[in-house]
């Protein structure tokens, strides 16, 4: 709980005061926050304040309209070459899991390396069965998204993004499609990747995962941040009336 | 938990399989619907025998052998036959190479072919065409036998795929004292010179179109919708017409395009159009989790749609795309208003002919068949095409 041993004071992602709008509907309401090299944050919040739409801009899946990011040095703008460097930097992992269903397991790991980095294809194939080992499903390999479980789908997302090896990884509500008993397979592996140092946002509801791993646990109410606090403040001290109903809200289940 | 020692392995219900019980399951199953196939089979019984004495009693089929020539190849000069044989043998080399070398969807398609050769060769054909259609079997079969896993011969053979256009145009027209005119190119022959080209052509051309109406660029998408929705609204008969009566007026000076090549153009243009709609059709269907999947993996967008959309899109229409394909085959037939004498046309000139006047039904029933067969073959490689792909499983 305390902060993580991998940790450090570099920035890795500065947010300025970033805000967005879908038509007139003001969804992000001037964000600003930064997150260190190695930092896990857990972000949650009630329904529709915007918890995806702010990871979604950070790998520009969604365009703020106001404020500045910057990525690993490289600030968002329009600029198409800006977007994909940062976008070989942020890995992303959704709750629909967006495998692509008309490729093998193993193709959908290695498309990115081989078309984006450059790798050829048996370095690529290579490093993407050693991923698949360590998501603990090899034998998943040679089979089509459609023919293994959710579970073993979503790790199979997991090891797509880190196939590029990025230096940050988003995960959307990673484990809310999921079927409650293959919950904690796609949670262990989370786990062992935030134990290897890696920079993560994630977006959950799984609190014993967030007290567990998270380094600051942000929450979300109607585009602004309400309320950010390492996970014992959190849960054992929270400020705020929304935070509170939240907390025993989620708490209940 | 104890039920656990009681469970035993059960056999799924009604296991019994075989013709008897699928006649009782379809056509017996209830007093009403064995009325109904008794009736059934009484009506069939009577259509089929009428069609039968006509067909092998009555019917006059030796207008058929008579000009099959014609049929064939239209007024192509026979001393120039040789021609046609060497681009049809070099295509079968082609083909049976393609076949050992790849699996599954080419080696259908060769078979699907050879099927047709194997019909021409079992029909009372002339001799010689019959002798054709055994060569170019044989070819098949022993370029397949010597491509046969000989992977290193992949980039010769889709070269050799590339340059076969430009060779068969360049055969079947000859080059200086033996120049064979487009003018007497016609029968079969033309129908298939327009169907392969305007197959092979209205294809990319439709992809780029439905890739141009999803364009975020106003301009590209503009062009694109008013393209596709003015060809939509034509019929193809006025489009012909247009071809080949106001294009030569808008050509400089006394440039004459070959009457051929237009109603080429003018078949894939048209048929371009209902390819775009047929590709942007599952274009739409592919949710939009995918495009973001590929960005988030930094895919720029021409690899998106590359490698993620086009693949999806495109097995997901391959029935209505194949349908695209089918109704351009038979489409060709209209070229006949324009003066070309394919297939159809041929066979009107021929009636027109005293001598084999009030043949209509075997004519037309003989080129119905020939449409038929093509036709099939198509339908028929589509779905093994599908089968292949395991569409609907992933
Ligand atoms: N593409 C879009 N167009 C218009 N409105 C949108 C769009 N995407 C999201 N919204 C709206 O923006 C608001 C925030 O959406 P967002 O998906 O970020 O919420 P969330 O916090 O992730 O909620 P949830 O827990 O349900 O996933 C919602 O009210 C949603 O309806
Ligand atoms: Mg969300």
């Amino acid at each position: 709980m305390a902060e993580n041993e991998n940790t450090t004071n570099d920035p890795i992602i500065i947010c300025e005061d970033v805000h967005k709008w879908f038509d007139d509907f003001h969804v992000l309401k001037g964000i600003t926050t930064t997150f260190k090299k190695g930092e896990k944050a857990v972000i949650c919040g009630p329904s529709g304040s915007g918890k995806s739409t702010f990871i979604r801009t950070i790998n520009h899946l969604e365009e703020h309209q106001r404020g500045t990011i910057i990525v690993d040095g490289i600030e968002l703008s329009n600029d198409l070459r800006n977007i994909n460097l940062i976008r070989q930097e942020v890995g992303m992992v959704f709750q629909q899991f967006n495998l692509f269903p008309h490729l093998t397991n193993l193709k959908n790991i290695t498309l990115g390396p081989i078309q984006v980095r450059k790798m050829s294809k048996s370095a690529a194939e290579e490093a993407a069965l050693a991923l698949l080992e360590r998501m603990d499903i090899a034998d998943q390999a040679y089979k089509y998204p459609a023919e293994i479980s959710g579970g073993q789908q979503q790790r199979v997302a997991i090891a797509r993004a880190l196939a590029m090896e990025p230096k940050i990884m988003l995960f959307d509500e990673p484990t809310s499609a999921l079927d409650p008993e293959m919950i904690s397979e796609v949670l262990d592996v989370m786990r062992e990747l935030a134990h290897s140092g890696m920079t993560m946002l994630v977006v959950t509801h799984e609190m014993g995962f967030a007290r567990e791993v998270a380094d600051r646990i942000m929450f979300f109410d109607e585009g602004v941040v309400i309320e950010e606090a390492a996970p014992a403040d959190f849960f054992d001290n929270p400020q705020h009336e929304r935070t509170k109903l939240f907390i025993s809200q989620t708490l209940q289940h | 938990m104890e039920n656990l020692a009681f469970t035993q392995e059960v056999k799924p219900p009604n296991t019994q399989k075989g013709p008897v019980k699928w006649l009782k399951d379809n056509l017996f199953s209830t007093w009403y619907n064995s009325i109904l196939t008794c009736l059934g089979l009484v009506i069939l019984f009577f259509v089929f025998k009428s069609v039968f004495t006509w067909v092998f009693t009555q019917a006059n089929w030796k207008v058929i052998p008579a000009n099959l020539q014609i049929l064939s190849i239209g007024s192509y000069p026979l001393e120039q036959i040789w021609r046609v044989s060497s681009v049809i043998y070099g295509l079968a080399v082609l083909l049976g190479l393609s076949a050992g070398i790849w699996n599954g969807l080419t080696r259908q398609i060769t078979v699907a072919i050879g099927c047709i050769g194997a019909i021409i060769l079992l029909l009372p054909f002339h001799i010689s065409v019959r002798e054709h259609a055994l060569i170019a079997n044989v070819i098949i079969a022993v370029c397949f036998a010597i491509g046969r896993d000989r992977d290193n011969w992949k980039r010769w053979v889709v070269i050799g795929w590339v340059l076969s256009f430009p060779w068969t145009m360049i055969m079947l027209h000859g080059f200086g004292a033996d120049t064979v005119t487009t003018t007497n190119w016609g029968g079969l022959l033309l129908t298939l010179i327009l169907a392969a080209i305007g197959i092979l052509a209205c294809f990319p051309l439709g992809v780029l179109l439905a890739l141009g109406r999803r364009s975020q660029l106003p301009a590209i998408r503009w062009v694109s919708t008013i393209y596709i929705e003015t060809v939509r609204g034509v019929p193809l008969i006025t489009l012909l017409f247009m071809g080949s009566l106001l294009l030569p007026i808008f050509m400089p000076g006394d440039f004459q395009l070959d009457k051929v090549i237009r109603a080429m153009v003018v078949l894939t243009l048209f048929s371009a159009a209902y390819m775009a709609e047929n590709v942007r059709g599952g274009l739409q269907a592919i949710p939009p989790g995918q495009v973001e999947a590929a960005q988030a993996v930094g895919l720029t967008y021409p690899k998106t749609m590359l490698f993620i959309d086009l693949p999806q899109a495109l097995r997901s229409v391959i029935p209505a795309i194949v349908g695209q394909f089918i109704a351009l085959f038979k489409d060709t037939s209209l070229v006949s208003v324009v003066g070309l004498l394919d297939l159809l046309g041929i066979g009107r000139s021929i009636l027109g002919n005293p001598d084999w006047q009030g043949l209509q039904p075997e004519v037309y029933l003989f080129i119905a068949v020939i449409y038929f067969i093509f036709c099939y073959a198509m339908s028929f490689v589509s779905q093994k095409v599908e089968a292949d792909l395991g569409i609907g499983k992933h």
